[in-house]
Formats: C-alpha cells, sequence, structure tokens
C-alpha cells in the first residue's frame, strides 16, 4: 500500500512565498507564528499523517464502520488514532484560546488539515464536522451551551455533528420538516428524520453534540421558519457529568461507493417521546447561521479535493517510477523502461501534479486572506480581502473537488489494470473524491451561488478586480526571460480575456435570462478555477524565478516549479477559451431540448 | 543527573531514496528530512527518566547545518529541556561527531549519553563507541532495557541468540536499539513551547575540533534488482537449490 508523505516543502513555498504568512503573523493575535514555527508544526503533522493515519487508509475503506443494534462501530484501529489524534492537541488547532484551542491561523489550520485529509480522508471527517458544530456554537451558542460543550469538543472529548439534510430537503433546505417543540423550560423536544449524516454515530467518544436544523410550532414557511438546536447523544449536566441518553438514535448507516470508514448515518429524533435540545441563537435564523458557516465548511471540503489529488498524485508517481514495460520512444536498442519514461505518461503525472499544485496555490492564497479579511486592523483590507474569500470559496469547493474526480481517475490510469485493482488502492482515492463535489452543495449549487451571489450581485466588481490582477501578472511573466515564461504571459492574457467576456455575458443576462445564465453556470466555476489556478502558478513561477535569479539553496525545486506552471498554462489556461464559448453560446443548445426528446 | 541526546538529522525513513547519477553519493535535494529514528528513541528514553525524576536536564545536541535546528526542535518538542547546535556545512563522519560530542560533555559534564545505535543513512554504528573510547567511559550499546540506580545504569542488550544485562558505572554511553521504546508524538502545545526553550549554536572552530574527512567515499551504488522468483516442485528441490545455487546451506 502507497504511503503518504506530507509535501511539506511545497506548503512552505505556497505558505511563505505565495500566500503571505509574514502578513498573517504579522496580525494582532498572531504573535507566537513564525516561520520556524510554521515548519515544526507541519513536521510532526506529517509524522502523524505518516505513520498513524495513513495506514488505517486502506484496511478502513476494506473493513468500513459497522451498525448493530442501534449503534455503530468504527474500523479497526480507528479509536486509538482518535485517542493519539486528540490527546496529541490536533482538534484544537484553530480553536479559541478561552475554550483550550490553540487559536493558530488558518493558513496554518489548512495546511495541517490538508495531511489529515490526504493521509485518511474518511478519518478527517470526524474532526471536520466537529469543527463546525464548534463553530456554530462560537457564533451563536449561550453562555451556557459554550460552558457545557466547547471545552471538550475542542479538546476532542466529544465529537460533533451538523444535521441539516432530511430525505425530501438536500440541496433545499428550506423544506427541512423535523419539529421543535417547546417544553416551558427552555428546553426543546425534536421529532424528525435526517440522513446522510456524517459520524451521527461512533464509538470513539463518549458522547456527541448534533446540531440540528428543525421547525418551531409557529414557524413560518421557507427559509425563514428554520431553527438551529443543540441536541447532545447523552444529556449533560450543570456539571459537565453525562446523564441519560438522549432520545436521537441511529438506525442505520448507508453502503456507499467510499469513504466507507466514515459513517453515514439516518438518525432518528424522538421516536421514543423526543430528543431534548437547545436553541443555538435565535429563533427562526438556523439557515441564516449555516450561511455565516458554509465559507468555512465549503472550504474545508475544498481542500478535500486538494488532499485526495495530492493523495492520488503520490501513488501514481510511485507505481510510474517502478512499472517497467516497453521501450523508450525514440532510443533505439535500449532496454526495457520504468513507465515513467512514456511522454503520456509524463503528461498523466503532469497533469496530476500541476493541477494539485494550482489548487494548493489557491486554496492557500484565500486561506491567508480569510486570516487578513478577519483580522486585520484596517476595515477596508477587511473588506477587500472578505470579498475576494466569497468570491473564491465556490471556486475552491466546486473547481478542487470536480479537479479530484479528474486527477484521481488519471492516477488510476498510470496504473494501468492494476489501477482497476482495489488491492493497488489508487481506485479508493477516486472513490473517496466522488463524494467531494456532492455534500456540502453539488457543484451546481456553487455555481448557482457564484453566479447570483458573487459575480451578479456586486455587478461583477469582486471578479473584475481578479482580473485585472491576472492581467498584471500575466504582463509581469511577459517582462521575464525564457520560453516558459512567454508561454505563461500569453495564456494568462487568453485566458483572462476569455474570463471577461464570460463575466460580461452573465451580468448582461443573469438579470433578463437567469436560465441561460445558470445554463452555463457549471462551465462559468470551472473557468474561474483555471484562471484563478493559473494565475496562482504563474506568481509562483515568478517567485521561483526570482528565487533562483538570486542564487537561493534548492534551486531544483524552483526550477520544477517554472516547468510546472507553465505546464498547466499551455494544459489547462488554454481551456478558457473553450469553456469561456460554452458559458457565452452554450444556453441554447442546453436549454433548447423539449422535455419529452430527453 | 543530566543526560546528554545526540540527534542527527537524516533522510526520512519514508523516503525511497535515490543514487545520484554520477555515484557521489544518494540525492538529498527535495528530500523529506527527519530525526534519526534511532535518536527519537533515545530522546524519549531520556525524558521519560527525567519524568519518572532519575535525570534533572535533558540537553540535546546536534551536528551539521543550520537546518539541524528544526531536528533539535523536534527534540525539544518530545521533552528535551534545552539544545546545542554545532554549525557546520562540513561532511561529518562519525570520528569528528565523537570528538566535537567530546568537546560538549567536557564543558556540559553530563552523568550519562544516550544515543542512537546507528544512523539510518550511514548505518556507521561507531560514534557512540568512539564517544565512549575518547572519554574512557563505559559502553553499553543496542539497549533495549534501561534502569538508572545508585550511580549505575543497568543495560539490557540485544545480541545474537538471546539478551545480556550489564551493569555499567556512570558517567556511561548508552546506545538505543529499536525495542527500548516507542517514542511519543509530539502534542501540539509542547511544539508551540519548544521554541521558546534556549537553542544554542556553536560550531567546530569554538570547540577546538578538527572535522576534517578520513575517509573517501569511491562510488555509491543501487542494490541489484530482485529478480523473478521461482516456484519449486518439493522440499527437496528447494534444498538443492539453496545448497547448490543459492550457495547458503
Ligand atoms: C456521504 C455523505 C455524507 C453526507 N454528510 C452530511 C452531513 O454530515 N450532514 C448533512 O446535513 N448532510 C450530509 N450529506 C447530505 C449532502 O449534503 C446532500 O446529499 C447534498 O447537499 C445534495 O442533496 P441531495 O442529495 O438531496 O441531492 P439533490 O438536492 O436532490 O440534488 C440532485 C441533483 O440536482 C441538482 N440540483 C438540485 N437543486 C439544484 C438547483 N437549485 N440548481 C441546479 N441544480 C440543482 C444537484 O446539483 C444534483 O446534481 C451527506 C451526503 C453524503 C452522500
Amino acid at each position: 500500500m502507497s504511503t503518504y508523505i506530507g509535501p511539506i516543502r511545497d506548503m512552505q513555498f505556497v505558505m511563505k512565498e505565495l500566500a503571505g504568512l509574514d502578513e498573517v503573523a504579522a496580525l494582532p493575535g498572531n504573535e507566537e507564528v513564525s516561520s520556524d514555527l510554521v515548519d515544526a508544526i507541519l513536521e510532526e503533522a506529517g509524522r502523524f499523517a505518516t505513520e498513524v493515519l495513513s495506514p488505517l487508509n486502506h484496511s478502513g475503506d476494506q473493513e468500513g464502520a459497522r451498525w448493530s443494534e442501534g449503534a455503530v462501530k468504527t474500523a479497526s484501529g480507528w479509536k486509538e488514532a482518535y485517542r493519539q489524534f486528540s490527546a496529541a492537541g490536533w482538534t484544537a488547532i484553530a480553536a479559541a484560546p478561552e475554550y483550550g484551542g490553540q487559536g493558530l491561523p488558518k493558513l496554518l489550520s489548512t495546511a495541517v488539515m490538508e495531511m489529515w485529509k490526504s493521509a485518511n480522508m474518511a478519518f478527517s471527517l470526524c474532526p471536520m464536522l466537529t469543527g463546525g458544530a464548534i463553530e456554530a456554537l462560537m457564533l451563536r451558542g449561550s453562555d451556557e451551551q459554550k460552558s457545557l460543550y466547547l471545552t471538550k469538543m475542542i479538546s476532542g472529548e466529544w465529537t460533533g455533528t451538523m444535521n441539516l439534510t432530511e430525505p425530501q430537503a438536500g440541496s433545499d433546505l428550506a423544506a427541512v420538516r423535523t419539529r421543535a417543540e417547546p417544553q416551558g423550560d427552555g428546553s426543546y423536544k425534536l421529532f424528525g428524520q435526517k440522513i446522510f449524516i456524517t459520524y451521527g454515530d461512533h464509538d470513539l467518544t463518549d458522547n456527541i453534540i448534533h446540531l440540528v436544523l428543525a421547525r418551531l410550532p409557529d414557524a413560518p414557511e421557507g427559509v425563514k421558519g428554520i431553527s438551529l438546536f443543540a441536541v447532545p447523544k447523552f444529556l449533560v449536566g450543570a456539571d459537565g457529568s453525562l446523564g441519560a441518553r438522549n432520545d436521537v438514535h441511529c438506525v442505520s448507516i448507508e453502503h456507499k461507493l467510499g469513504i466507507h470508514a466514515s459513517p453515514t448515518c439516518v438518525l432518528a429524533f424522538g421516536d421514543k417521546g423526543g430528543a431534548v435540545g437547545t436553541l443555538v441563537g435565535e429563533a427562526n435564523r438556523g439557515l441564516e447561521y449555516m450561511f455565516i458557516m458554509m465559507n468555512e465548511a465549503r472550504f474545508a471540503v475544498g481542500m478535500e479535493g486538494l488532499a485526495l489529488s495530492e493523495r492520488a498524485y503520490q501513488h501514481a508517481l510511485g507505481y510510474a517510477r517502478e512499472r517497467v514495460q516497453g521501450t523508450e520512444a525514440g532510443v533505439r536498442g535500449g532496454g526495457k523502461v520504468a513507465i515513467i519514461r512514456h511522454p503520456d505518461v509524463r503528461r498523466m503525472l503532469m497533469s496530476m501534479k500541476s493541477q494539485t499544485e494550482a489548487m494548493r496555490a489557491l486554496a492557500y492564497v484565500v486561506a491567508a486572506a480569510t486570516d487578513l479579511a478577519h483580522h486585520h486592523p484596517d476595515p477596508e483590507v477587511r473588506a477587500e480581502r472578505q470579498a475576494f474569500v466569497d468570491l473564491m470559496i465556490p471556486v475552491v469547493k466546486g473547481w478542487s473537488t470536480e479537479n479530484a474526480i479528474d486527477v484521481a481517475s488519471t492516477g488510476v490510469q498510470v496504473h494501468g489494470g492494476m489501477g482497476y485493482i482495489e488491492e493497488t488502492g489508487a481506485a479508493q482515492h477516486l472513490r473517496d473524491a466522488r463524494i467531494t463535489s456532492i455534500y456540502e452543495g453539488t457543484t451546481a449549487i456553487q455555481a448557482n451561488d457564484l453566479l447570483g451571489r458573487k459575480v451578479a450581485r456586486d455587478g461583477g466588481q469582486a471578479i473584475k478586480a481578479v482580473i485585472a490582477s491576472v492581467r498584471q501578472t500575466a504582463a509581469e511573466a511577459g517582462s521575464l526571460d525564457g520560453p516558459a515564461f512567454k508561454a505563461i504571459q500569453n495564456a494568462l492574457a487568453d485566458a483572462a480575456r476569455a474570463l471577461e467576456q464570460a463575466v460580461d455575458f452573465v451580468l448582461d443576462t443573469y438579470g433578463t435570462d437567469i436560465k441561460a445564465a445558470s445554463a452555463g453556470s457549471v462551465p462559468f466555476l470551472k473557468l474561474l478555477g483555471i484562471v484563478a489556478g493559473g494565475w496562482q502558478m504563474a506568481r509562483a513561477a515568478i517567485v521561483a524565478r526570482n528565487a533562483l535569479a538570486s542564487g537561493k539553496e534548492q534551486s531544483s525545486f524552483y526550477q520544477g516549479k517554472i516547468i510546472t506552471a507553465r505546464f498547466f498554462a499551455d494544459h489547462y489556461l488554454s481551456l478558457s477559451a473553450g469553456l469561456s464559448h460554452a458559458v457565452v453560446y452554450g444556453a441554447a443548445g442546453t436549454l433548447d431540448l423539449p422535455e419529452e426528446l430527453f | 543527573m543530566k543526560i546528554l541526546v545526540p540527534v542527527k538529522r537524516v533522510v526520512d525513513y519514508n523516503v525511497k531514496v535515490r543514487v545520484k547519477a554520477d555515484g557521489s553519493g544518494v540525492d538529498v535535494a527535495n528530500v523529506k528530512m527527519s530525526m534519526n529514528p534511532f535518536d527519537e528513541i533515545a530522546v524519549e528514553e531520556a525524558v521519560r527518566l527525567k519524568e519518572a525524576g532519575i535525570a534533572t536536564e535533558v540537553v540535546a545536541v546536534s551536528a551539521g547545518i543550520g537546518a539541524c535546528q528544526e531536528t533539535l526542535r523536534a527534540a525539544l518538542a518530545i521533552g528535551a529541556d534545552r539544545a546545542i547546535l554545532i554549525e557546520t556545512d562540513a561532511e561529518l563522519q562519525p570520528l569528528a561527531v565523537a570528538k566535537l560530542l567530546k568537546a560538549v560533555v567536557g564543558k556540559e559534564q553530563p552523568q550519562l549519553v544516550i544515543c542512537g545505535k546507528q544512523a539510518i543513512d550511514d548505518d556507521a554504528n561507531q560514534t557512540g563507541q568512539m564517544l565512549a573510547a575518547l572519554m574512557g567511559w563505559p559502553q553499553a550499546t543496542f539497549a533495549s532495557k534501561v534502569a538508572i540506580a545508585d550511580g549505575r545504569a543497568t543495560v539490557t542488550r540485544e545480541i545474537d541468540g538471546g539478551l545480556e544485562t550489564l551493569s555499567i558505572s556512570l558517567p556511561a554511553v548508552v546506545s538505543t536499539d529499536l525495542r527500548l521504546n516507542e517514542p511519543r508524538y509530539a502534542t501540539l502545545p509542547n511544539i508551540m513551547k519548544a521554541k521558546k526553550k534556549p537553542l544554542d549554536v556553536t560550531n567546530p572552530a569554538d570547540l577546538g575540533v578538527d572535522v576534517a574527512p578520513r575517509l573517501s567515499t569511491v562510488k555509491v551504488e543501487e542494490p541489484p534488482k530482485r529478480g523473478a522468483g521461482v516456484r519449486v516442485a518439493d522440499i527437496a528441490q528447494l534444498v538443492d537449490k539453496l545448497k547448490n545455487e543459492a550457495k547458503v546451506l
């Protein structure tokens, strides 16, 4: 089975030389953050990912989580790995210091999270969902809820879940039907069924805090009538002690394509008299709170796309160096060679590598922008960074996860027939990747968000600022010598033009013909992803070039960066024109076929 | 009691090393580096002795390039109290390292040096022994169990065909084997604390040590590729092949 090794060198490069670690470290509250500390944390997290989480990835997939008699049993090794994970303090990395967290910046916790997800995505979902529940309680929890739950969730002693989905309410959460009845003592009883709840039950901890969307009896219809509740698996006494078993039960788990070791639960609330919960924040504002938290959650799932791409790449690279097949093209009388010598295998590996690095560059840049948007002393900088983050979140989520499916599939292809055999492990990355473009809002939902809220609503202001920056980077690349930089300049300038054309189309049609605009929403999202990724790779190439010119050590890393950026420019930025065409001219073909002709 | 723990920065054990095209060594550019696993065990053992109230201070020391600071910080995160870097870009061979360590031991006056039995990059298995010889101290190598009492160390060591238990007087050098302990994972709070622990930097000249290499590397090459296996018909054929083809019986 392949061993995962954290790509620490590239992480350091992106954090320090591209995303602006120095600027993040200079923010108030980040006094302890330094380049050395980042190195030390990446090293140790990498070690944990390689030695503890990665070895359980394949066995967890084969064994899966199991359900019997109303309870979930996690795969072998999970419990001990979780114990070590929380004992080492990793559950607390980004959480608030007043509840025992380390409060480290998002830029750093993002890189660490990437390693958990690469090493073992099914495992990583447990702390990730707990993180979402912690954030909801931090954001709107009462003092009592915070003191009862937060410290234990941050230390990892308890976990959390997010209960949104119901059979009739998936993408459309306005259709939620779970009921919450006030008991007159400030508490509520919940009745209803939630489906697809990740780590909705497990044997890793003594308690689980469920955050649940439900309706009050007098709630208005639709989005404005949904409230958020905290419902513990075991009731918690005022002194923090565990009390009676609450009336929320896992009635089954799903059999899935991938992430087998992550239990996906059907949860029944109130079958035996009502599940006791407390209201989080104000009544009828639950969906609004979800929206505030959505950036975080969607970003995290985007990271899964990046993380699985990295894992698939490492796996494929290892195989390509070892597998001997055929002779080298153009070499007469040479012996048999490893398949990495075949140009098409190189193309596949470069496509995996360049997309992965582009996704990492974009995601970390967005993570750093989030830190600035939250903590920069200047309100103008905060607002400008926030607009950038808001624009890019659906891209990090939608583009990275769609890419991951492509990258993991290419990884299978590099393995040839062995890729199709489960024992090899390459197929697992593809199966695991497949969920990422579905949960936490499908790609279409991301694309709707991008078009409506992020592009049309501000009249294209944020995205035009990005296009201007892209052009500046293209010009900068053009001022450097060498064919790689010429290629990057041309591809980036053409891509900026293609994106601008698509943006103009969206701005023109969104108000007048929303169907035509929406028909091209996913190609539009992919287009923005490619341009943003190519832009960051171009910046990376320029940084690398300057580092080489200044005679820094590790020159081979920087040389590789320039070549990889050029590959991305020629193979992916070059797709921009086609995607833009699909946005601008594609609606007719999408919408014209009468429904009965399908 | 003060314990000194030498630690070496080596290519991570998960990395599949590749020999440089010119055969001058292995390629370490862009390769992940970590603390030598045997040294990790040494740090863990020293920290456990401190936690048990037997040792009072654990000092980690490393010789090599500036990046060895990372390795020292890792030792501090496990629980060492302070660190010393002997900074040099020179190629260091075991004898040079032993001499450097002797100089540090002279200054620090530890009662015990716990080091890894060998480094996984050159597998030399010499430094601890050389240090003991230079100091004129007793040594117990390949330890799988260490107990300290009454100014003596009782060390169980793994030898061919069994275990041997030695009792040696302190100060002494002990080198660790794989089964001595299972090193902990540093916790996030301890990684952050490690940053604030003292790390002094010195160099071979200040320690008065000549580190010029005494050995030269002639050639480094990949081990021969393993050939395909064969299926034997029965035990007799296997024994015959082992005797006459492999010549191992
Ligand atoms: C393994 C797994 C884990 C999950 N974990 C959780 C969890 O922990 N908590 C939780 O609450 N939920 C969870 N979910 C649920 C998940 O978030 C939903 O499945 C997802 O939001 C999609 O909803 P749906 O399945 O109802 O699909 P639908 O909403 O029925 O979508 C079907 C198709 O229609 C498209 N579509 C729907 N509406 C639109 C629209 N307005 N515009 C364009 N296209 C549209 C979609 O893109 C999709 O292609 C999980 C799901 C899975 C499979």
